[in-house]
This record gives structure tokens, sequence and C-alpha cells, in this order.
């Protein structure tokens, strides 16, 4: 494969799908090897037991294919989930494999050339979200999710990565936010929803038991959510703060690959949260967010957190249960829940936001494959970002679009803003009729404020915390 | 040394040593590697149900993927049941075993295995058909897959021919037999039969990494 073919690498035109624009795009200068060393030095240096497992289990047998929505609304093989990690699985295989020396030594495994690795960007970015609906069909139970991550970790180090991406993780670094949200821009859209909505909105308080982060998307897109959290929280009573100095969740450095990012991007929440000695750090509807701190928090901050880490809808599912939080049945008509595969599928949260929906009346279609088998909108792991990747994105959306009619519901609801993003996008793409709404907002918008009745506790209800995986 | 003998004796030995000693290798290459510790609060703390649940469940596919796989599982399924029969249900193998560690139990009537054999070998050649024409399969595939191929389905069929008496006198075809098994457990360890091994040992990583977090495998 050289360079001249980068757009169609395999020979297979994508069925429907328009090829992206010839287009690769590359970060900071140097020399071609150079790129290619440092990616795969940072690939190959954070690799554990675990991916090596990863690594050396894969039989070929192609099944990853038939589930990942690329692959299944393309046909194109070159999606295959564990095809999309190849050059890392042949540098793994040459420079830190158990017999390394030997496929050095016979030249079993060719070098990975700057070409393949500019080819593959596309693969390693445009076309996977990582939602991690391939980890759940293969048969050796290798995580391909968690190894794209990885190989973007080199991506990175090696400045390929999709220019939007990137920019928006630098921006985010460098501003604490990738969609400009800046603390400065946090204060005026706080100021005028609180005054728009007529709650208040607590900022920078120094003590609070909860802290409460957003996602860029909310701030800038849908300040409802901020609202809609205040009310909720004052609803309940607690004592909380927003804080312009840790309230960007949205980790754009996870998403981008970049490991030092993320490290700055989630201590600043560990700070504020220490600082104000909250004893939970509430996560906004985001659901990358959640992997970057509820599942990996802890590891960036080399310790256990001194406070708990939770989504919204985990939070809100845990105070229905608990009779705390009071809701009127106002969305009395049939709803269909879309997981955040964040949430659901790799975060575990799947009975949460269904208790959420009981409690405000509504009476829930699922969608034919729902928690950890549903299919992800497109747009997760910073796909939406990337402008190349929108048409492959949207001919992914489809399986979601008919998935959604065929539920018959007649109301959408998701728990994660990056869904609602890709939602609205593809909503506007296929003049679509349904809009993703927001679970906290329909919590928020049906809060219950007469005084309790005596027995309030609902015993039928487990512990969302606790909840046995779906089957 | 007449080819047999040599076969059964010095050769085997070394394709042993080789077997275990590359098995071992591999293994403590992955499992040596570091493992960072885990400082986020778990859902749950049965990471080993998790991981133990996962090694069995795994072996059928999940209902929603149950279409899509049929043909390959099937194959898979016959191909690898098939080996297991043949290799520990023939009577003269089970001697074979039995030769070694003292070991033994009661084996199927020839006839069984020859027919257990042939659609062994039916499988195999479905798999290698399905390698070549099905593009995803094509696109993944490299020489280990192809020789790793090569490499199972050679005992069967010198087996079968031995079995059968054809293709020669009957000590150089069983001579060719065992070597053809030689080959086999020398090279398990270094390609992807190693999955022998390794299926549980990444079921079992993501079983467990998963339950902790009370995520669905
Ligand atoms: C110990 C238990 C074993 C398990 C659980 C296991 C499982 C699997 C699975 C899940 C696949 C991929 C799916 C498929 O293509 O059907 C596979 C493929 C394969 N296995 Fe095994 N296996 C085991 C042992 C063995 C052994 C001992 C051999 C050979 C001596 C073997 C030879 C093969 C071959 C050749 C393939 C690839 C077939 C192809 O080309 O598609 N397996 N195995
Ligand atoms: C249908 C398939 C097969 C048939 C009909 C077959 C048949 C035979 C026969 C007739 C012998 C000679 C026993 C003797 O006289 O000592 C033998 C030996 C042996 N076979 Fe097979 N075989 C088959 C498949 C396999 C496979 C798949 C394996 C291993 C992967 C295998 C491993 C062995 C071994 C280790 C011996 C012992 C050789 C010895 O006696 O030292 N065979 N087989
Ligand atoms: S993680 Fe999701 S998008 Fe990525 S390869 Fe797997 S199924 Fe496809
Ligand atoms: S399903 Fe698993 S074993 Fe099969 S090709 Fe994909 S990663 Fe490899």
């Amino acid at each position: 494969m050289s360079a001249t073919v980068v757009n169609d690498p395999v020979g297979g035109v994508a069925r429907g799908v328009p090829r992206p624009d010839l287009r690769q795009d590359m970060q900071g200068e140097m020399p071609a090897q150079e790129r290619v060393d440092i990616a795969m030095r940072h690939f190959v240096r954070d690799f554990g037991a675990v991916a090596a497992t990863y690594m050396e289990s894969c039989v070929h047998c192609g099944m990853c294919a038939e589930a990942c929505h690329f692959y299944v609304q393309t046909g194109d093989p070159k999606y295959t989930p564990i095809w999309k990690i190849e050059p890392f699985k042949q540098a793994y295989k040459r420079e830190a494999g158990p017999f390394a020396l030997f496929m050095r030594a016979l030249g079993l495994k060719r070098k990975v050339t700057i070409e393949e690795l500019q080819e593959w960007q596309e693969l390693i970015y445009d076309s996977c979200t990582m939602c991690g609906r391939c980890t759940l069909i293969c048969p050796m139970g290798i995580d391909i999710a968690a190894l794209v991550s990885l190989a973007r970790h080199g991506m990175h180090k090696a400045g390929l990565v999709p220019h939007e991406l990137w920019a928006a993780a630098e921006r985010g670094e460098r501003e604490g936010s990738p969609l400009g949200a800046t603390p400065k821009v946090l204060k005026e859209r706080i100021e005028w929803i609180a005054d728009e909505d007529d709650v208040d909105i607590h900022l920078d308080k120094e003590h609070a038991d909860v802290l409460v982060t957003m996602s860029s998307i909310e701030i800038q897109k849908y300040p409802q959510a901020m609202a809609a959290v205040a009310k909720v929280l004052n609803h309940l009573g607690m004592s909380w703060t927003i804080r312009s100095d840790g309230y960007e969740a949205t980790n754009f450095g996870l998403l981008s690959g970049n490991a030092d990012w993320q490290r700055d991007m989630s201590m600043k929440m560990i700070k504020a949260a220490i600082a104000c000695k909250a004893k939970l750090l509430l996560l906004p509807e985001c659901g990358h967010a959640y992997t970057a701190m509820r599942w990996q928090g802890a590891n960036v901050y080399g310790q256990p957190l001194p406070f708990k880490v939770r989504h919204i809808s985990e939070f809100l599912g845990e105070h229905i249960t608990d009779g705390s939080l009071r809701l009127k049945k106002g969305l009395n008509k049939t709803v269909t829940f879309h997981d955040p595969c964040q949430v659901a599928r790799r975060g575990g949260v799947f009975e949460a936001p269904r208790v959420v929906l009981a409690a405000l009346g509504a009476e829930v279609h699922e969608m034919k494959d729902n928690r950890s088998m549903n299919w992800c909108c497109g747009g997760g792991g910073g796909v939406i970002s990337i402008h190349r990747a929108d048409a492959i994105r949207y001919k992914a959306f489809e399986i979601k679009m008919r998935q959604v009619e065929d539920t018959g519901a007649e109301m959408l609801v998701t728990s994660c803003s990056n869904c609602r993003l890709s939602f609205d996008d593809s909503q506007a793409h296929f003049h679509w009729d349904k809009t993703a709404h927001s679970l906290l907002e329909a919590v928020a918008d049906n809060l219950d404020d007469t005084p309790p009745a005596r027995s309030v506790a609902p015993a039928a209800i487990v512990n969302p915390y606790r909840e046995a995986p779906a089957p | 040394m007449d080819l047999l003998t040599l076969a059964r004796g010095p050769i085997l030995q070394w394709a042993l040593v080789i077997f275990v000693v590359g098995t071992v290798w591999r293994l403590a290459g992955i499992l040596l590697l570091r493992r960072k510790p885990d400082y986020t609060e778990p859902r749950s703390t049965h990471t080993w149900r998790g991981a133990a649940n996962l090694i069995v469940k795994r072996t059928v596919p999940k209902r929603e993927f149950a279409a899509q796989t049929a043909f390959g599982n099937t194959i898979g399924y016959v191909f690898h049941i098939g080996l297991a029969v043949v290799v520990f249900g023939f009577v003269p193998h089970i001697l074979f075993i039995k030769s070694l560690t003292g070991l033994s139990w009661p084996g199927l009537p020839s006839g069984i295995v020859y027919v257990v054999g042939a659609l062994t070998v039916a499988a195999l050649v479905a798999a290698l058909v399905r390698r070549i024409s099905n593009p995803v399969m094509r696109l993944i595939s490299n020489a280990d897959d192809y020789f790793s191929w090569a490499v199972t389905i050679a005992p069967v069929i010198t087996g079968l021919m031995a079995a059968a008496h054809w293709g020669g006198p009957y000590p150089t075809i069983l001579a060719i037999h065992v070597l053809s098994v030689c080959l086999l457990l020398a090279w398990l360890p270094f390609g992807k039969l190693m999955h022998a091994f390794l299926v549980f040992i990444a079921r079992g990583t993501t079983g467990a990494l998963f339950a902790r977090k009370g995520a669905s495998t």
C-alpha cells in the first residue's frame, strides 16, 4: 500500500458513502521516520499485560465487523474493528511482543511506514467512536475499543490527529474548554440562564458537598442543562457549586489521544473538588466524561479520589429510589431511551435512566437493541468534530434512526449532550422529525414541590449503583 | 533408526520441548508485563466471577449476533469438537496417551472416529474457503492464519490416510502422521494457535475488568 492509494487502501468502495476528501492532517514539523518512531514508542510505552493479552489473542475470525455500525452500514472491510489498529498490532509484534527478537531478526513483520499511519488516521479517528460494541462480539473477548484508545496515544504524539479534533483538544488545554466556554464565558452564560430561568446557580462557592461539572456542549448549545441541574439540586436542598477552576468535564485529551492533556483536564476538576471539600463530583450528561473521570480519574490522580464520582443519570436514579427526589408524572407519553455507549455499555449504568423515566410517568418502548447492545449515535469519541467524517457518520446514524422509528415511541430521550449534538446534526441532515431530549431537563421540568406524603420510599426498586449487568 | 522410530522418539520429544518452552515463554512475556493498579471505586468486587462468567458465556454468541455469525461459528464448532473427539476418542491415540501418562479411558468405535475426522476436514476446508472468499477475512488474514490452518488440518488428513492404509506403506504414512503432529505441537506456541490458551486469558481479563465497572459483557 503506497501513499497514492491512501484514499482507498483495500480497493473496496463503500456502499453509498462518498469518499472522504483526500486529506490527512499533520501537526508539527518532523521527519517522516521520526513520526513513525514516536507513534510506536508511545503506543508501546503504555503497554501493560492487558493490552498485550488483547494484541496476542486475535484469531482473525472477522466477527467484530458485524458489530460495528461503520462496517455494517458500508460493507467496506477496512472498517473491521481489529483492522483499525493493524499497524499498531504489527509494531507491537515487531517491537514489544514475546517474539519481537525473532520477528525483527527474521524480518517477519515489516516496519510500519508513515504512509500507513497516515492512511490509518481515518480508521483510528473518523470511523471509530470507541463505542465498544465490537468488544461484545469478539469470541476471544478482546476489548478492541481500548486498543483504539491506545493507538490514539501514539497518533497524537506523532502529530497525526484529524485537525478539528486536535484543534478542539488543544483549545481545551489552552483555554479550559474545547468550544470556547472559558471561565469568563461560563460566568456570563450562568448569569444569563439563571436570570432567564429564575433559578439560583451557585458559582465558585468555597465549600460545597457537590461539585457540579458541565460539558462545554451544554454551556454553549444546551444552557438549559445548567438551569436544570441547579433546579434539581436546589429541590434536593443540597449544598453544591459549579467552580470556574474546574467545570469542564468533556475530556478532549482522552478523545484526541493526548494523555498529558487528559491528565490536565481531569486534574482541574479533581483539584476543584478537593478545594471545596466536595463529597461528590457530579458529571454532566456526557459519555466520555464518564469514562474519563469515573473510570480513569482516580488513576490519573494516582490514588483513590477523596470523593465519589457519579453521572447525573445515576444520581437522579439514586435519589428517586431513596425517595428524596419527587417527580410529577408529567411525561405521560411513550418514550424510547438512547443509551450513551460510555455510560451504559462501557460504564455500567443501565437501569437508573429507566427508573427516572418510570418516575416521570413515561411508558418506555425499548429499541430492539438496547442497554449494552445499543447502537452508537455515530458521533462519539470525537467523531462528530471531524468534518471529513460527516458522510460516514450519517450513514451509521441510519441504524439509530431505524431503531428509534421501530419503537413507535412519541419521544426520544438520552443522557449525553454529545449524543444530542450528534442527533441534532443528523436530524437536520435527514430532515427527521425526532429530537433527542435530555433526561435531566425532563426531570427539572417535572419536580414535585408539594410537601412529601408520609410513605415515600418505593420499596421495589433496586439500588441503581448495585444493579446487576443487563442480561 | 527408521523414520517412524525417529518420529516417535527424538523428534516427538523435541517437539514437546519446543511446545512447553514456547508456551511458557509466550505466556510469561504477556503475563509478567506491568499491571497498573486501578484506584477507581469499583461498582462490583466480584471480578473473578466476572472473569469466569465471560470465559463460559462467550462460548455462545449473544442472541443479537447469532444470525450474522452463525455460519462461521458452526464451522468453528464442528472442527474444534471434531479435533477433540479424534484426538481423545480414538483408541490408538488413547493407548499412546496411556503410554506417556498412564491415563486412559474408553475409546469410541473407529468407524465413528473416521466419520468425525472426515467432517473435521470438511469443516476446516470450509473455514479456509470462507477465509479466502469473505472480503473481511481475506483483508485481515496473514501468513500465520494460513500456516496455522495447514498445520491443523495436516494430522487429520495424514491420520485418515494411515487408517485407510492409503498413500504408501503404513509405517511411512504413520511416520508422516506423527511428524505432522510434531509440527503442530512445535508451531502452536508461536502463532495464532496459541489462542487455545489465550482465549481464557483474554476473556477472563475483559470479564474481570468489565465486572468491576458493572459494564455488560
Ligand atoms: C482450548 C480451546 C479452544 C478454544 C476455546 C478455541 C476457540 C476458537 C475460536 C473462538 C476460534 C475463532 C472462531 C472460528 O473461526 O471458529 C478459533 C479458531 C481456530 N481454532 Fe480454536 N480454540 C481452541 C483450541 C484449538 C486448538 C487446540 C486448535 C488446533 C490444534 C485450534 C485451531 C483453530 C483454528 C485453525 C482456527 C481458525 C479457523 C479459521 O481459519 O477460521 N483451536 N478457535
Ligand atoms: C481422523 C483423524 C485421525 C486418525 C484416523 C488417526 C489415526 C492414527 C493412527 C492409526 C495412529 C497409529 C497408532 C499406532 O499404531 O500407534 C495414530 C497415532 C497418533 N496420532 Fe492420530 N489420527 C488422526 C488424527 C490425529 C490428530 C488430529 C492428532 C493430533 C493433533 C493425532 C495424534 C496422534 C498421535 C500423537 C499418535 C501417536 C503416534 C504414536 O503411536 O507414537 N492424530 N493416529
Ligand atoms: S469501538 Fe465501536 S466504532 Fe470502534 S470499531 Fe468497535 S464497534 Fe466500531
Ligand atoms: S472478533 Fe476478535 S478475534 Fe475475531 S477478528 Fe475481531 S478482534 Fe480478532
